[in-house]
């Protein structure tokens, strides 16, 4: 469909989904880095300036002048929050190491099993996806508290002999992370290691190599994208992940995404989380925007 | 070859191990959520006393609704944008703007819910757009549709687009094309993003916490609150209807697709 002869209907189909997100996912973020630049006030909204075009242009330009980065400062000059991004990119990545390493034998076990099983399994991995993530984060609350379950069977088998603090550590939070993050892990796995050629492990083996040298030097390097895809998809949602850190983490976990929270619902400081989320943003750009042209790349391949 | 084909007993280790790393502890919820004791640790007997518990509790109850209220709305708006962001981005060719669109696209997909539910909080503010329902279900409709938009897509990438044309040949008009010859092929594409958007709204909990206004305290927020004072049978009781419920309606979704694929293959 060439561009001159564009239909109404097609061009409907563009500018209605635009301006959608333009007005809802765009326009806030505008409206986020805008307030990240204001101050907090007593007042309803609870920052100054609050911009309006009602008053016009002079007014606004004077308003303007009030914006500054001083929240930025502030937010940056306090240990408190830099080691909440720190945490949050550490407990992020350990979270996404560890899931490449369980991911990806059980995407290439999906991959190798009979294809009428195939579905059925990959329908087992989704599942759990699509029931509650809040759920499955509270199932783990009763496994890993001092009396739960798990305790409890590793005190009957004699495997230890004081029941083990998981429960409110960082190590909680990763295993909540690993568990919800799991099919977003495995399916980008599932599909480069699908549409794999067999040729290419065919050739090897006729070159000589033994199975164990073909997987790592054709499989492993043919599914690099895959990986990047399935840890990206972790890794950038989990950076800011609340709930996780909020149910299974301790007083010690203070991860961005609970900070953002709590700074907003406790402390009551809109430009201060703003600022915050800003941030963020700003840390996850580089991810997010490989993310995004891996995805267009993906469109514009076929 | 023989040598790649079929599980070896390492990876088939893996594929139980996985599998039983995913079920487990929801097995475990669901069997707790029978257990006559109010201790959740302590195993008390078999009871269903928390399941006839549940249609008592009328802040549960209240809020199951107003969760299915926004979902069903929310799903529904998703499908329709994200199936017209889908068209817009495998069918309109290039168009000025169109890697930002893109990007507009996928970029919920991954954003940190609670910069969506602070981003949209504050734009609500912004308008002095009263938050209730209709904050919930907007925001809402905004991160569900860019997943619709992603399964769509790639239907529409393996979809034969000279059966369009050809209906276009012979004089449709392109909405008429749309409809008669596109959605049809595409329809199990389109019915699989509604029931995905469905559940994601159903499930959110952060951005509705945002969004929500007194009085629409949705079903997660409500699990929520009674969650953060401890694992209670109730939770795991609700929890286990939930779990249930979604699976039921999944597994036969995707039965009925694999029904409608066989027929069609089968023509």
């Amino acid at each position: 469909m060439s561009s001159e002869k564009r239909s109404l209907f097609a061009r409907a189909t563009i500018a209605i989904p635009f301006l959608w997100l333009a007005v809802f996912f765009l326009l806030p973020f505008l409206i986020v880095f805008k307030i990240s630049l204001s101050d907090d006030a007593v007042a309803q909204p609870p920052y100054v300036p609050a911009l309006s075009f009602s008053e016009g242009w002079a007014a606004l330009r004077e308003k303007l002048a009030l914006l500054d980065a001083e929240n930025y400062a502030f937010v940056l000059s306090d240990w408190l929050y830099v080691y909440s991004y720190m945490q949050s990119l550490l407990l992020a990545g350990i979270a996404t190491a560890i899931l490449v390493l369980v991911g990806y034998p059980v995407a290439y076990a999906i991959v190798r099993s009979p294809r009428g099983l195939r579905p059925v399994l990959l329908l087992l991995v989704i599942l759990p996806f699509f029931t509650s993530f809040l759920i499955r984060v509270y199932a783990w609350i009763g496994i890993l508290s001092r009396e739960g379950l798990l305790n409890q069977s590793l005190l009957s088998l004699g495997l230890v002999s004081q029941p083990l603090e998981i429960l409110s550590t960082n190590i909680a939070v990763v295993i909540g992370m690993v568990y919800s993050y799991f099919p977003f892990m495995v399916l980008p796995l599932y599909a480069v290691l699908e549409r794999m050629d067999d040729s290419l492990l065919e050739a090897a083996a006729d070159l000589g190599a033994t199975p164990a040298q073909a997987f790592w030097r054709v499989t492993v390097p043919v599914s690099v994208p895959g990986i990047v895809a399935g840890a990206l998809l972790c890794f950038i949602p989990a950076v800011g992940e609340f709930v996780i850190p909020d149910l299974l983490g301790g007083s010690d976990t203070q991860m961005i995404g609970r900070t953002v929270w709590n700074e907003f619902a406790v402390n009551r400081s809109w430009s201060v989380s703003s600022a915050l989320a800003i941030l963020i943003l700003l840390v996850l750009l580089v991810p997010i925007l490989i993310y995004q042209r891996m995805q267009l790349r993906e469109l514009e391949s076929r | 070859m023989a040598m790649r084909k079929g599980l070896s007993p390492v990876t088939l280790t893996a594929l139980a191990g996985g599998i039983a790393f995913l079920y487990i502890p929801l097995f475990l919820l669901v069997i707790y959520s029978f257990n006559d004791s109010r201790l959740v640790t302590v195993w008390g007997g078999w009871s269903t006393r928390w399941y006839q518990a549940l249609p008592q509790n009328q802040a549960l109850m209240d809020a199951a609704w107003v969760s299915l209220k926004v979902a069903a709305v929310a799903a529904t708006l998703a499908t329709i944008l994200g199936t017209l962001a889908a068209l817009a981005l495998v069918r309109a060719g290039t168009f000025r703007g169109r890697t930002l669109f893109a990007g507009l696209v996928y970029a919920p997909l991954v954003m940190p819910e609670v910069i969506t539910g602070l981003a949209l909080l504050l734009l609500f503010v912004a308008i002095d757009f009263d938050r209730g329902f209709w904050t919930v279900a907007l925001a809402h409709v905004t991160f569900t549709m860019c997943f619709v938009a992603v399964i769509v897509q790639s239907r529409l990438l393996t979809f034969d687009h000279s059966l369009e044309e050809a209906a276009l040949d012979l004089g449709a008009t392109p909405l008429r094309a749309f409809f008669s010859v596109t959605l049809p092929v595409i329809f199990p594409a389109v019915a699989a993003g509604w029931l995905l958007a469905f559940t994601l709204s159903l499930d959110d909990l952060v951005i509705a916490n945002f969004t929500a206004g007194p009085g629409n305290t949705t079903l997660p927020m409500r699990i929520y609150s009674q969650v953060r004072l401890g694992v209670t049978p109730e939770v795991n009781a609700i929890s286990t209807v939930f779990i249930v419920v979604i699976t039921a309606v999944v597994l036969a979704a995707s039965l009925a697709m694999k029904w409608q694929q066989g027929k069609a293959e089968g023509r």
